[in-house]
């Protein structure tokens, strides 16, 4: 899974990008044009051809059937300030995507015809058109550093997510960890020789090393692999483009270019000392935190099916913490994001998601000072159901036993 | 558990005995430290347990589990380290152990792979490989076959003659009746039984005889009483007889022999089955 993990993740990337690229069926389409506004005015594309036909409809319409093109368009005769009954024949549901441009290319016409009846030529519009672009900085006491909520977004999004993930994942092994030991008796063997509280933390801290490891891997192979995949393709593209459309594409190049220098100036507004230092603090605490109560829950139960009821309300949180982000990011710095941050159960995803939008000192400390009051107590809380749970087989549990093993005295 | 207060010779096999949910494995997690009792002490070598003397203990729980994913070696060298046993140390008992009980070549099987049998033994090195003082056994011969059962024996009186000391908790009778020297009876979590093997079987004795004789007998004396009567195979006539305390097995012997021809005479010692199962009748009674 090491191994074939970052080729899963990487293809994650990669096969939508493939499959975007890839040359389809250019589509031929046939224009029965009865207004005479639309004569040679669609422009070929890399997946419509057009052809302009002068036969009536009836003719037209057989011919559709028999297969050999895509589609029919049929213009009437229409009235330029009303258009309609302009109409697509085809054997098969059109796509989206073929009416869209068909759309998009006659309402240029049409567009154009109005223009110039109403004496304004291209020149005149081009120079009406305005473009505008707000510059982002963000003013901090050690200067000014250019912004962007882009790439605030892109960031915290993937930090979140990464600490919500290894949660998950690795929370469950904790949990199928203990029952396997649990249901195999081991554990008696086991207790025997160490403290419950010694074995616990021992699983939970394993646990985390393994994944810690193995998410170290992921990130350096999925990397890799992606980088690698993704410079192969954009070679792979070039190559095949056709001459005229050079002029364009370098211009697009540009554009992309410009796009990556802004998106490493605005790189620079984001702390990423904090960051890290807050990722770091935020996955260890929050991985503690639900380890524990993941460890508990696989104590009190006999088998996977029993741990359902109780893996809900621990999961419930991380989900909702996952569900507010979009709320969060529209407010970073609104009061939800605030107390939420506050909360252990919900702060280290979402103040991974503030981070990159900047979080003040004091709140990144008070909230890390609850985090791990947060995970002492859920530790506490684990291990005075674990040390009773690890023993106790064929007993159903509920809430209300385990509130009672959480008061029993040793 | 209720008063409890047991005292284990050093050097002797401890039968701790009792119906089931009668508290014996309570009592050994709380001698083991995995649990710990409400009120009372347990002592060790003559003072308080502590958290360390768990290493001078080897515990075989009842139900019996080891990682199922782990290669042999690997497993036992793992469950000593527990106990602080460094790795060679732990290496060069596993050697001695699967020499033993010939079984050189199993380090890099998998638990998986073995049959119940063969992880018994297993758990069974794992339970004295680092010397343990002090050895809990609790039903260490279910699963076993005659034969290693037999082997388990043999062990457990070696280990004993070689300074351990053995708890022994187990329902089969006849194997408390052959190993232990001490036994506790535990019933609804009360000691009913404690003391030498010795002296209470001695205790239990009913002053009744057994006799295989030809003859007719007839019962002259009000101090014997015949509670059963039934026919060998080789023809005698056997009588099951109880005498009052005030009577000797002799006085029995010369009105028999004035009556019949007496083929056999033997007293009727209660065995550990019989013991168990009338004191906790007992109880149930009372």
């Amino acid at each position: 899974m090491s191994i074939v993990g970052p080729l899963l993740i990487a293809s994650l990337w990669v096969v939508p990008i493939w499959l975007s690229t890839r040359d389809t069926d250019q589509k031929t389409i046939e224009i029965l044009d009865d207004s005479g506004y639309f004569n040679e005015k669609f422009t070929e594309t890399s997946s419509l051809k057009f052809e302009y036909i002068q036969t009536d409809l009836v003719a037209a319409k057989t011919e559709i059937l028999s297969g050999e093109n895509y589609g029919l368009l049929y213009i009437p005769r229409i009235n330029i300030d009303d258009p309609e009954g302009i109409t697509f024949f085809s054997g098969k549901n059109p796509s989206i995507e073929v009416i869209q441009d068909l759309e998009w290319a006659m309402k240029s016409v049409v567009e154009d015809i109005k223009l110039e009846r109403s004496s304004i030529d291209q020149a005149t519009l081009d120079s009406l058109r305005a473009d505008i672009d707000i510059d982002m900085i963000n003013m901090t006491e050690s200067g000014e550093k250019a912004g962007s909520a882009g790439v605030a977004t892109i960031i915290g999004y993937i930090s979140a997510l990464m600490i919500y993930f290894f949660i998950f994942v690795y929370g469950i092994q904790i949990l199928r960890g203990v029952i396997e030991e649990k249901s195999s008796r081991i554990v008696e063997v086991i207790v025997s020789s160490v403290k419950p509280f010694h074995l616990m933390m021992g699983k939970i801290l394993g646990v985390g090393a393994v994944g810690l490891t193995q998410y170290v891997i992921w990130l350096v192979l999925s990397i890799m692999i992606t980088t690698g995949i993704s410079s192969y393709f954009n070679i792979d593209r070039k190559d095949s483009l056709p001459a005229q459309t050079e002029q364009a594409e370098i211009i697009q190049e540009d554009q992309g270019n410009e796009f990556v220098a802004e998106m490493f100036n605005s790189l620079e507004s984001i702390d990423f000392g904090l960051l890290a230092f807050a990722f770091f603090v935020y996955f260890i605490g929050a991985y503690l935190l639900y380890g524990s109560l993941f460890a508990a829950i696989g104590s009190a139960v006999d088998n996977d099916a029993d741990a359902q009821q109780f893996q809900l309300p621990v999961t419930i949180p991380l989900i909702f913490s996952l569900i507010v982000l979009t709320a969060i990011l529209r407010e970073p710095d609104g009061s939800l994001a605030f107390w939420l941050s506050m909360i252990p159960l919900f702060s280290p995803v979402i103040m991974m998601m503030r981070i990159p939008f900047g979080v003040p000192y004091w709140e990144i400390a008070l909230s890390l000072t609850f985090l791990i009051a947060g995970f002492i107590f859920t530790t506490w809380l684990a291990s005075r159901i674990y040390r009773i749970g690890i023993l106790m087989h064929g007993s159903k549990v509920n809430y209300r036993i385990l509130g009672k093993w959480l008061f029993m005295k040793n | 558990m209720k008063d409890i207060n047991l005292e284990v010779p050093k050097q002797s096999i401890f039968g701790l005995l009792g119906p089931n949910g009668a508290g014996k494995t309570t009592l050994i997690r709380i001698i083991t430290q995995i649990i710990f009792a409400d009120t009372g002490k347990v002592h060790f070598d003559g003072r308080v347990i502590n958290a360390e003397d768990v290493r001078k203990m080897g515990y075989l729980p009842e139900e019996r589990g080891l990682y199922k994913k782990m290669k042999v070696g690997e497993h036992l060298i793992y469950l000593a380290r527990l106990k602080g046993l460094s790795r060679n140390e732990a290496l060069t008992k596993i050697k001695y152990w699967f020499k033993k009980f010939q079984i050189v070549d199993w380090s890099d099987k998998k638990i998986e792979d073995l049959s119940k049998g063969m992880q018994q033994k297993i758990q069974f090195i794992a339970t004295i490989i680092h010397d343990p003082s002090l050895i809990i056994l609790d039903e260490p011969f279910s699963g076993f076959d005659p034969i290693n059962v037999n082997i388990i024996k043999d062990e457990i009186l070696e280990l004993k003659k070689n300074g351990a000391t053995i708890i022994f908790s187990t329902h089969r009778m006849e194997s408390v009746e052959e190993l232990c020297d001490h036994i506790a009876l535990i019933n609804k979590s009360n000691v009913i039984l404690n003391g030498s093997k010795h002296d209470i079987k001695q205790n239990h004795r009913t002053n009744t005889f057994i006799v295989d004789y030809t003859g007719e007998f007839r019962n002259t004396n009000e101090h014997f009483l015949v509670t059963e009567e039934s026919k060998t195979d080789e023809g005698y006539i056997r009588s099951t007889i109880k005498i009052t305390n005030d009577q000797s097995p002799n006085d029995l012997l010369s009105l028999l022999i004035r009556e019949v021809v007496v083929h056999s005479f033997q007293e009727k010692i209660p065995t550990m089955n019989d013991i168990f199962i009338s004191k906790v009748n007992e109880e149930l009674n009372a």
